[in-house]
Parts: C-alpha cells; structure tokens; sequence
C-alpha cells in the first residue's frame, strides 16, 4: 500500500516556516477557580442572527413569543448554497425585539439580533438525548450537529456541519486542536483540564461515526496538567490504542489549521486545499466537546468558556457565558476594570478584534475577553516607508511574501496579488509585530482581500448582465423577424385577393393566414409577460 | 549603375512578392482584442458612452474610434484596466459621459404610483423588470445594473436609483490610512481609551 | 566550436548590444514598463535579428561583392530589414493580437534599431560567414531580449516603489538603466570579439 501522508503522522515533530516566540500570559487566567463558574442570569441577552461564517440565518420567532432555553431562534437561511448555522435561546424568557444592534464585528456595523428577556426559570426545552452513539450513523450525526447549531469554536466560526459533511470517509486522522498559541486565553486549556472526559468521547463518537483510525490531541509543551488529566481519562474510556496526546512546542501560530498540521505530519496542506486533501480532520476541542454535548445529551450549543483576562481586569478568570451576555456582565463578574484600562479585545491580542464598548454580547466566536492597560500596548508609531529588511519573510507562517504583497496593494494592483497567493494569509500579525517600520501589513492584507473578493464578484454580476443582455437582443431579433414574416404573409394574401378571379381561393387563403397569425401569436403572448406588444 | 539599379529593384520585387504572400496567409479575421476589452467593460449596457453597449463600445475601442475614458460605470478602476491592457496611457474620466458614482445604485419602482405602463420594461436592456401591462412593475435588485435607462421613459416619474447599502454581508475592509505625525498619534490615543 | 561559443558570450554578456555598446536603446526605454511586452519584443527582435542578419549576409556575399556593388550595402540591408519587420508584425497579428496592440509603433521600429543594422554591418565589417552571422545575430537579440526582460521586472518593481516625485518615470528609468550598464561592465574581458 502506498505511504499515505498521516502514516506517520505524530511520530516526529517538524518545522512550519516563520512564527514567532511570545510571553504567554496564561497564567494571569487560568484554571483559578476551577472548575470554572458559570454566570448568573443577565437581564437581557442579544443574539446576533449570523454569527457563523457565510448567508444570514432565517429568523423563526417572533416579538412577544415565549421561548425556552435550547429552542432554535433561527434556521440556516435556504437562500444559495452557502453555509449556514442555528442559533438556540440562551435561556427561557419572552423575545423583545428583533432588531438590528451593535455585534463585535470590525466594520461596527449593526447586524440583525434577537433579544431576549429572560423570566428566571431557565427552563429546558425538552431535549433528545442518544442512549448509545454507536447507533448512529454519518447523517443522523451531521443533522444534529446541525440542529445544535455547533460552529467551530477556535474562532473561524465555520458552519461544523458542513465541514463534516465534506468529510465523510475521506479521512483517516483527527486532529484535536488544543493548542492556543495566542497569549492570554486560556479557555481551552481550562476545558481539557475540567471536563477531558467530554473531549475524549466527543472525539470516539467522531471515530466511530467516520471509521477514524487515529486521534490526536495536541496540547502545547507548557500544559502538563492537562497531559496527565487528559490521558486519564484516556485510559478511563479504554481509548488508548487510538488517542495520542502530543505536546508540540510553543510557537505562534501553531494553533492555525495548516501550520498544526504541518508540525505533526510535515506535509503542508496544498494552497487553496483544505486538510482532507491530507485525510485529516481538524477540531478544536471546545468544537469536539460541544459535539458530544449535542449527540449524548442533545443540548445545543447556547454557552462557551470565554476566558476574561488582561491587566485591566480585577479578577481574571475564564467563565461559563451564555451566548448573547453582554460582555460589560463578564467584566463585572470578574471584578470590573482596573484602573488604567486602555483597550477592550475580543479575542488574542494579535488577531483579536477591538471593541467599541462593553455593551456588545458575547458571540460563539468570543473565546477571550481581553483588558489591557496602557502600560501593556506599546504606542501607536507613524508608519514609516518599508525599507526591504525581509523581517516579514521570516516569520510569515503561510511562506508568502508580505512586503511585496503590501508594495502590491498599495499601488492597487489587486490583479497580481493571485500569483502572490494573498489567499493563503490567515492573518496572524507575526508580520506587524516584527515590522520595524511599524506598517500595518494585515490591515492592507484584509483591504487586498476584501477587494479582489469585490472584483470577483463584480465580474461575476457583469458576466450575467451580458448574458441577460445578449439574450434579451437574440430575442428581439427574433420578434422582429417573426414580425416581419408575419407582414409579407398579409400582404400576400392581401395581393392574391385583389386578382378577383377566384374569389373561393382568396377566402381560404385568408382564413388560412389568419389561422397562422393566429397559432404564431399564441405563444409570444403566453411567454411575453405583458411586453404590450400588439401585431 | 544599371546593374545597380537592375539589381536593387529585383531584389525589392522578390520581397514585396514574398510579403504578399504572407499577407494572405496570416490574415486574420473577427476582432479578438474586442473580446478582451468587453471582458473589462462592466456590462451594464447603460449607452452612457454613446454606444448602444458595451460590445459596440469595446468594438470601437478596439478599431481605435473611442478612447478608453468614456465608461462610467467601469470608472477610474476600468480605465486603468484598459490602459493596462492596451499599453496606453491612463486618463481621467470623460466629464461629458457623466461621472463615476461613489457606490453602485439599482432601480426601485414607487409602486403605489406605477401605472402599469410597460415602457420602462421595455427600455430594461437586462430585462430585471417584471410586471405586466396594466398591472404593478417591480426591479428584480439582483439583476438591476444601474443603467438608468428605465428613468427617461416612465410617463409618471416613479423610479428612482438608489444606492445599495453597505451592511455587514457586502462590508470590507477599507485601505489603511497611515498616521504620519505626532498629532495624529495623540488623537487616535484619545479616542482609544475607553 | 569554441569560437561560436565566444560569439555568443561575448553578444549576450561581454559586448552587450544595450547596455555595453548602447545600440537599440529606443525600444528598451519604451516597452520596458511591463515584463509581458518586453518578452513579446524580446522575441520579435530575436526573430527579425537572426534573420535579417543571416538573410543581410546572403545578400552581401551573393549580390553585392559579385556585381561590386558593396556601396550600397547599408541600403540594401535596410530593405531586407524593413521585409523581415514586416513579416513579423503580421505573424505576430496573427498569432497574439493583444501583444500586437501593446507593442504598438514599437513593433515596426524595430526596423530602425539601430542594433539591428549595426549588426548587419559587423557582420560584413568582421568577415563573419554564414553561420557566424546568424549566431552574431541570435547572441545580439538574446543579450537584447535578456537585458529588456530584466530591466522590465526592475521596472516594475520600481513603479510601485516609493520614488521621488522628480525621479518618478523615465528619470529613475535611466537612471535604473545607467545602474544595470554599470553591472554588466563586469563582464568586459570575459570574451574579447
């Protein structure tokens, strides 16, 4: 049999090019208390309608409706093939609005939201829980998936769903991403420590379901705890011959797809091809014990751990938080700000996304809250021109080129930036961060992005504008030339009849004509929706 | 010298023969380069560039009858486009072909005043207004391309364009603006802190 | 063997057409702005180099010595230039229209690159035989289309690049141009011909 790419997948550690050695952070927030608190009921919860990646979702309550906590709010919209998630009440209460408010989106944008006033008793919707997963099969497991309305929960939010569905038995390996290589969140950590249990099963259903041979659980080096926890609970489910636990170094970003691949296969996963090219499956574990949530227990996915954190906060910790909580509730459970706080992030400190105010609730790609003072932000520089140092190359993750890249984008020359693979970007800011002339890399990145995705779609509407368009002309033509053919017909007959000599002849010619005009204008008038054509 | 000249002329006989020749076998037909440039046009059709369409607009072009700066829908961005194909020079807009809109706009019928006319139907060159005689008209936004050419014919003035919005589905992000001077720095700082 | 390789050692890098003897600077100032055009001329100057300097020698030695008529050589290779100018603008027509466009008024002056006559001229100047001419030809058009091809990619890189607003354009062209002459000086003494 020929080597596949996951033979030897874990055996030794390897390289991906570039990245970068930070300060983690982590301990400021982790694991105290454990296992982590959940939040008290808010007053009010706002949940926006498209938190997943891809169509806005189809809103199925209404103002004034009573619901439960765990009833579906909205459905995958049906328009398009684009993916799509549900999203599920937080808690029982009565729908207040529906209303477009302010999300942590980067455009600052108001988007669709449902929100809801909760009555107190957070009652269940009744769920349906699987006795035995082993009875399942691929679709029953992919339609409840979908039905919790799981998301990948590492922060690209993609649609889970649809990313299994591409999958089926495709793949031999899966990969369970415990590796949060950005500084400052802790969340997964704190999972794999509290519940390694659901993470472990999470993934044996996935094994079963998918016929997959070889799970692995890659932690990185520093998370001892979670090593020992998670390999108990290995061998509490007897799942030792096929779950492996492997600590891979602390390197920024190995916790992106490609590159975690990478250091555990040496293979690379092919530009513009997703990792079952390779027959490997990558989760993260939040994604994994949601799974299992939503399989074993039917719960939808209605909270996360989202790890509160940064020198601006009194008390950081990681938390159990409803989706929909504003995110001002978080902070005040964690103690409030300190003084001196300067920025609120959503998310790490290099790809995070900073927020306006604290009013924004917490949505499922939300896995950190982050408070920094200004002692922690290093001050805004002028930009200065590139002077060509290659900094960038050297801990470009993804081997692209970012200083020609950002030459390129600046002179709005989008059309070259296919050949420079901007595509393949995953944004990580290792090239900000070593810029010694303090340029904005990603910022011109997502601008390039942004526009070659608007020219994309621009050509595609003119492509269809033509075709409208040559099709309407082939059309008319065609109507004119009916017409015309109609005109010399009358006037043939018109001339036949003015010989006198058989005036028997003449009639039926006419009648005759007449039948014609009449079976030719019968079907312009059925398909010519009201052209106010008249022959 | 007659020899010279006896000599010369033959030797230009042989060659002017020789490239009639290869006149006729390389000559070529249709207009491949048209192609290439309606590809750039953006295809609304809206005649704004005193062509009945994009195609004749790209043939002239193409046979060297129009210059390259009198599509305004296709605005600064397609004429660089066209510049670059073609190895000519970039020029401004022509300012008597109307100027290029900040955002791209659709049609919308008021129909509460609509009377059914069909006219604008008619005039649609995409044909993305339906209805019928006598009956309501409405734009099908999808495949509206903002031509405009519907507003002239309405008897009853009750289309107007409007701008499509930006929400967060269509929003990107925009090109960075650079902080260059120390007062700059100060404001963005003061904005920053919470 | 070892003297046509020197040949066209000394055409490509060492003697240079542009950047050592600074013959054919015209249409390497002028479709060096994007690396796609300066290939197609790259390769129309090789086709009508090579040919007019194989056919220019066919004529000398067949014609003109015979009849004795080598006053008028410069005249005569011109008029086999102009033909082999025009043959290509017509191939080239035919086979990539878009490049035809590009290039534009380029295309038929190469029938006065002065590279192109020069090197009809060396040939008979350094008694060159068929095949010699032939590959003093080829070597001048790859030293040409190789030095167009460069100088076009530096030039794209500059055109992005941040120049002084006096610089920008065929300032820092020739500049850019004065730099890469400079380089290939390195070359001189590599092959002597």
């Amino acid at each position: 049999m020929a080597q596949r790419p996951t033979d030897n997948i874990g055996k030794y550690l390897h390289n991906f090019p570039g990245g970068l050695k930070l300060r983690h952070h982590k301990a400021l927030s982790c694991c105290k208390p454990l296992p982590a608190r959940y939040l008290p009921l808010s007053t009010e919860y706002c949940i926006p309608v498209s938190q997943h990646l891809g169509q806005p979702a189809e809103v199925v309550v209404s103002v004034g409706q009573q619901v439960k906590k765990g009833q579906a709010l909205s459905t995958p919209g049906k328009t398009g093939n684009a993916p799509g998630a549900f999203v599920h009440a937080p808690t029982s209460g009565e729908i207040t609005a529906i209303e477009k408010r302010p999300v942590p989106h980067p455009s600052g944008l108001n988007s669709l939201c449902i929100v809801l006033q909760p009555d107190g008793k957070d009652r269940w919707v009744e769920l349906e829980p699987v006795d035995d997963y082993r009875k399942l099969d691929c679709d029953e497991l992919i339609q409840r998936v979908q039905a919790a309305g799981i998301v990948g929960l590492g922060g690209a939010v993609f649609p889970t769903d649809i990313k299994l569905q591409g999958t089926s038995c495709l793949i031999n390996t899966l990969i369970l991403n415990g590796v949060e290589c950005e500084p400052y969140i802790s969340c997964d950590e704190t999972l794999m420590k509290q519940a390694p249990g659901k993470i472990i099963e999470g993934a044996l259903i996935l094994c079963h379901v998918f016929k997959i041979e070889k799970v692995i659980i890659a932690i990185e080096d520093p998370m001892d705890v979670c090593n020992l926890e998670l390999e108990q609970s290995i061998s509490e489910f007897n799942a030792g011959d096929c779950v492996e636990v492997i600590r891979v170094p602390m390197l920024y970003p190995e916790g992106g797809e490609r590159q975690l691949i990478q250091v555990l296969s040496g293979h690379e996963v092919p530009a513009g091809q997703l990792p079952i090219s390779l027959g490997i499956l990558v989760q993260n574990v939040a994604t994994v014990a949601a799974i299992r949530d939503a399989v074993i227990d039917g719960i939808p996915l209605i909270e996360r751990l989202v790890t509160v954190t940064g020198a601006g906060i009194r008390e950081p910790q990681n938390v159990h938080a409803r989706i929909g909580t504003p995110i001002a509730d978080l902070v005040d459970f964690c103690g409030g700000y300190t003084a001196g706080i300067a920025r609120l992030v959503m998310g790490g400190p290099l790809m995070g996304l900073g927020l306006r105010n604290d009013q924004l609730p917490i949505i499922k790609a939300s896995n950190c809250v982050l408070a920094l003072t200004h002692a922690d932000i290093t001050s805004t520089q002028p930009e200065m021109p590139c002077i060509n140092c290659g900094n960038c190359v050297s801990v470009c993750p993804a081997g692209l080129l970012p200083q020609t890249l950002q030459t390129v984008i600046r002179a709005e020359n989008f059309e070259a930036l296919e050949s420079l693979n901007l595509d393949a970007c995953i944004e990580c800011g290792c090239c900000d961060y070593v810029c010694p002339s303090h340029i904005p890399l990603v910022d011109y990145f997502r601008y390039g992005k942004g526009e070659q995705r608007a020219q994309a779609k621009e050509k595609q509407e003119s492509d269809i504008a033509r075709l409208r368009f040559e099709r309407r002309e082939q059309r008319l033509e065609k109507q004119q030339a009916e017409r015309l053919a109609r005109h010399q017909r009358r006037k043939r007959a018109l001339a036949g009849s003015s010989s006198k000599k058989d005036s028997v002849a003449a009639a039926i010619a006419r009648a005759k004509a007449r039948k014609q005009v009449l079976a030719a204008n019968q079907p312009d008038t059925n398909s010519e929706t009201g052209k106010g054509e008249n022959s | 010298m007659t020899a010279a000249v006896i000599i010369l002329t033959l030797l230009a006989l042989i060659f002017g023969l020789a490239l009639g020749y290869a006149a006729i076998r390389f000559r070529i037909e249709g207009n491949p380069v048209a192609d290439e440039i309606e590809a750039i046009l953006p295809q609304t059709q809206c005649a704004q560039c005193g062509y009945p369409g994009c195609r004749p607009y790209a043939e002239a072009i193409a046979a060297e009858e129009a210059e390259i700066n009198r599509c305004p829908p296709g605005g600064e961005a397609g004429i660089k486009q066209l510049a670059e194909l073609l190895g000519k020079d970039i020029i401004p807009l022509d300012a008597d072909v109307g100027i290029e809109k900040a955002l791209p706009e659709v049609a919308i019928i008021h129909e509460d005043v609509c009377i059914g006319c069909t006219k604008c139907i008619q005039a649609c060159p995409v044909d993305a207004i339906l209805g019928a005689a006598k009956q309501m008209h409405t734009v099908i936004a999808t495949e509206c391309t903002g031509c405009e050419l519907c507003i002239p014919p309405c008897p009853v003035d009750c289309i107007d364009m409007i701008p499509t919005k930006i929400d967060i589905t269509n929003w990107h992000w925009g090109k960075p603006i650079p902080i260059t001077t120390i007062s700059e720095i100060a404001d963005t700082r003061g904005e920053e802190v919470a | 063997m070892s003297e046509y390789l020197l040949i066209l050692v000394s055409t490509v890098l060492a003697n240079n057409f542009v950047l050592v003897r600074f013959l054919g600077l015209c249409p390497f100032m002028g479709v060096s702005n994007k690396v796609e055009g300066a290939i197609g001329m790259a390769i129309a100057t090789a086709f009508v180099l090579t040919l007019s300097s194989a056919s220019s020698y066919l004529v000398y030695t067949w014609l003109l010595v015979p009849f004795d008529l080598t006053y008028l050589s410069t005249l005569s290779f011109i008029l086999v230039i102009a033909v082999m100018v025009q043959l290509t603008e017509m191939i080239m027509h035919k086979t990539s229209p878009l490049l035809y466009r590009v290039l534009g008024i380029f295309l038929p002056l190469i029938t006065t690159n002065c590279a192109v006559l020069g090197v009809a001229l060396l040939n008979v100047q350094e008694h060159h035989n068929l095949l010699q001419s032939a590959l003093y030809g080829f070597g001048a058009a790859t030293g040409f289309g190789l030095v167009l091809v460069a100088f076009a990619a530096v030039r794209e890189k500059v055109a992005m690049a941040d120049v002084p607003v006096h610089f920008k354009g065929a300032a820092i062209g020739l500049v850019t141009a004065g730099l890469m002459s400079l380089a290939f000086m390195g070359f001189s003494g590599l092959a002597n011909l």
